[in-house]
């Protein structure tokens, strides 16, 4: 550590150690004292993960402070961002796969031995995995790099980047193994008991203070518009993440918690939550990446700035998927003043989200004849596509009628995964195949024939999932309310399950396809990185845009 | 203002945001604590027992709300289904609440009484051998499993912390009742039966040797929808009206 006091005076260096050391002590803790078997697994795996963070910061500055952080850009951290994505990517799609194969096949993939590979474990670890993990990491490390450039200033903060970047995966970790142990809040979206919520509340005030102290160190005047989206998914995001976890623990040396609200405030509390995780984390975050990797890829300015300033505040507001929450609890027990607000706010929300879409796209006049020389482009472009697409499904579900079939039906899962195959994970993939060569200095990516291969795999991997949805959902809706000629209910509910049946397997087959396009992917990157020539740094890379611009 | 002035200063930007994102839950979410006819006035309501609670506690563990809700919509054909609309009231003491949002099992909001105990423990252990098309996972581990109770006590007195109105009494009782409930020779049983009405007493799991979670879990399914005495609920009263 003697180089550190040669250097300014770096309080992270202070702090970091001060918070792994308290998360040390709590482990230790309830390791010793703790008579719930549960908390003590997951504490040893707390603890283990605290040493083994303190052993990779011990190991980064136990030989002086790397160049990395007093250069430009940081760019480690973005780069582990990156391949921790690819990672849990592939862990939750894969997850994702077996939960299908189970409702395709219960006599096969079921193991009544092992409880924790029963549906009811793995769906929260599946959708946590790809919102949480995947789509987590993927933001982090996509606003970390955007953060930079658009502010032509270094990541602020120092070793507290390192630390959200770790911290995250501990709570990822926490999370996914805790649901395999059937500790759940069981809450849809926010399964994690009460202390790892308030791990993640603690590396999410890191995180806003990240990038928040690098907008403050800008050299630009504006900030742009893509941090105002990133900005407003941290801040929004921590707002539903602490109301909505608000619990009581049964004590604190347990795992158990009981939530500070109950019945239909709860509900409405949850969905209010869960639809803005949609809003803010699936919406919000990923438009951030949409504001400036199609610009970026497409060598054009966005389309419009004032559509910018509109799209957002109407997004936040207006859509405010803030107010849309209430259409998750349509002709339930919420009050009729609450389902209709919940609804008009839904529909008009489509507008909003067209407008983005809109922007979006017309980026690209004038380098339309791009999308057929640039799969990455074109990646890029179709999920927006898809986005306008689900957000305009999104309001005609939300219609009081619509929702009466739609609700409790496999429609629904077919609009989340529109949304989050076609959107999430395609302006997802776009970025990172962006990303790859300009952080590993690549001059390009190992194949973009792999990539039209991902492409169109994973094109065609959704096009079963939604569409074997859309049929299985509307079938089921139809089913259940069907009459027989004496006035009777037609089906029996297990005939409508059975019903399903040819319908899970096409799904679970567009999900196999869907994982074997990100595969292709991590091959494709894990070439790139390994191999290629190196071209060097991002001043060629800005050369060549320049060239191109001038031709 | 001028929108430049908000992209030159985070801090602006950062509290326009929250005061945005903050107006929609307030009008939205925060009558709901404060409008009376949120809730309807209803008879029969009465907090888990505390071997209802510990089932419960299993449903959600395992997840069950993924698959099932606990939602009746007053449509024509699920009260025909599943039996009268859910009421606002009959999930008071659900903390978290566990209406659930998709159905690929039947709604259970009303499930209590409709199966005998002995249905529930076949389905339980092996969803196919009495429902052939069934999709549901199997849970014969819940009849093996001894179920853990040493904390039951802490359990209702954090609950009531957020607003269950147990008694010290029910929560000092608390471990006795729950061993009662599993037995229906227990002499404790009019005790628990006093403190909880309509409670059932019975060895659920058909094992009057252990107090298993297949136990607890079937306490907890046979209550559910039972409370509420519908026979003095007006639905048309003013107050019922929402």
């Amino acid at each position: 550590m003697q180089a550190v006091s040669e250097k300014p005076f770096r309080p992270d260096l202070v702090a970091v150690p001060v918070v792994l050391l308290l998360g040390t002590v709590f482990a230790l803790i309830e390791v010793a004292k703790s008579p719930d078997p549960l908390m003590v697994i997951q504490a040893w795996t707390f603890l283990a993960c605290m040493l083994g963070i303190s052993t990779f910061f011990l190991r980064r500055y136990a030989v002086g402070l790397p160049d990395e952080e007093s250069g430009p850009y940081v760019n480690d951290v973005v780069k582990a961002g990156v391949i921790a994505s690819m990672f849990w990517g592939i862990v939750g799609m894969l997850v994702g796969v077996v939960i299908a194969l189970q409702l395709a096949f219960p006599h096969i993939f079921y193991f009544s031995n092992f409880p924790f590979t029963n549906f009811g474990r793995l769906r929260p670890l599946h959708t946590s995995a790809v919102i949480f993990a995947f789509g987590g990491n993927v933001l982090i490390a996509t606003s970390f790099y955007v953060v930079q450039r658009t502010c032509h200033a270094r990541l602020a903060g120092g070793s507290w980047a390192w630390f959200v970047f770790w911290g995250y995966q501990t709570f990822i970790v926490l999370a996914g193994t805790g649901y395999l142990l059937g500790i759940t809040q069981g809450r849809e979206y926010a399964e994690p008991e009460w202390y790892v919520d308030i791990w993640l509340t603690i590396v999410w005030v890191a995180y806003l203070f990240v990038f928040l102290a690098t907008l403050w160190k800008r050299r630009e005047p504006h900030i742009y518009v893509a941090n105002w989206f990133y900005l407003s998914f941290i801040v929004t995001i921590a707002m539903l993440h602490i109301v909505n976890n608000l619990a009581m623990p049964v004590s604190l040396l347990q795992t158990k918690s009981f939530s500070l609200f109950s019945g239909v405030q709860d509900a409405l509390i949850q969905w209010w939550y869960g639809h803005n995780a949609v809003g803010f984390f699936l919406t919000a975050g990923f438009l951030a990446i949409m504001y400036y990797f199609i610009p970026k890829r497409a060598e054009r300015p966005v389309y419009s700035y004032r559509l910018s300033i509109v799209h957002f505040w109407t997004l936040i507001f207006i859509y405010i998927y803030i107010w849309a929450g209430p259409h998750h609890l349509l002709y339930t027990a919420l009050p009729e003043w609450a389902q209709t607000l919940g609804m008009t706010f839904s529909i008009m929300l489509w507008m909003p989200s067209w407008g983005g879409m809109i922007n979006g796209l017309m980026t690209l006049s004038g380098a339309w004849d791009k999308l057929r020389t640039d799969p990455v482009l074109r990646m890029l472009v179709a999920s927006v596509a898809f986005y306008g697409m689900a957000t305009f499904e999104g309001p005609v579900m939300s219609v009081k009628a619509v929702n009466a079939l739609s609700h409790y039906t496999d429609w629904t899962i077919g609009h989340v995964h529109s949304g989050a195959l076609g959107w999430v994970g395609f302006v997802s993939f776009g970025a990172i195949y962006c990303l790859v060569p300009w952080l590993w200095k690549r001059k390009s990516l190992y194949s973009l024939r792999l990539v039209e291969w991902h492409f169109w795999v994973s094109t065609l991997g959704i096009v079963f999932y939604i569409t074997s949805m859309w049929v299985a959902g509307i079938m089921q809706g139809l089913m259940w309310r069907a009459y027989n000629d004496f006035g009777f209910l037609e089906y029996s509910f297990v005939e409508t399950v059975a019903a399903m049946h040819p319908y899970y397997i096409i799904r679970a087959l567009g999900g196999i396809l869907y994982l074997a396009g990100t595969v292709i992917m991590v091959y494709n990157l894990w070439r790139t990185i390994r191999g290629g020539v190196s071209v060097a740094g991002e001043s060629a890379a800005l050369n060549q845009t320049l060239s191109v611009q001038g031709a | 203002m001028n929108h430049g002035t908000l992209e030159r200063n985070s801090i602006l930007l950062v509290v326009g945001i929250l005061i945005v994102v903050a107006i929609g839950g307030l009008v939205e979410v925060a009558p709901l604590f404060f409008v009376e006819s949120t809730i309807e006035k209803v008879q029969g309501m009465r907090p888990y027992t505390p071997l209802e609670l510990a089932g419960r506690n299993i449903y959600i563990r395992e997840g069950c709300y993924l698959c099932h809700s606990q939602m009746i919509r007053p449509l024509r054909d699920e009260v025909e289904r599943y039996g009268h609309y859910s009421l606002a009231a009959e999930s008071l003491y659900d903390h978290p609440f566990q209406w659930g949002s998709k159905r690929t099992g039947p709604d259970l909001a009303r499930v209590g009484g409709k199966y005998s105990d002995e249905w529930h423990r076949a389905h339980l252990a092996d969803p196919r051998s009495v429902v052939p098309e069934s999709v549901m996972p199997p849970y014969a581990f819940l009849a093996r499993t001894p179920l853990d109770y040493r904390d039951i006590e802490r359990e209702l007195a954090a609950d009531n912390t957020v607003g269950v109105p147990y008694t010290k009494d029910m929560i000092d009782n608390a471990r006795a009742d729950l061993e009662a409930q599993a037995n229906a020779d227990s002499d404790d049983a009019t005790k628990l039966a006093k403190r909880y009405p309509k409670v059932q007493i019975r060895d659920f799991d058909g094992n009057p040797d252990l107090i298993s979670e297949a136990d607890a879990l079937i306490a907890y399914m046979q209550m559910l929808g039972t409370l509420v005495d519908f026979s003095t609920y007006k639905a048309d009263a003013p107050e019922n009206k929402r």
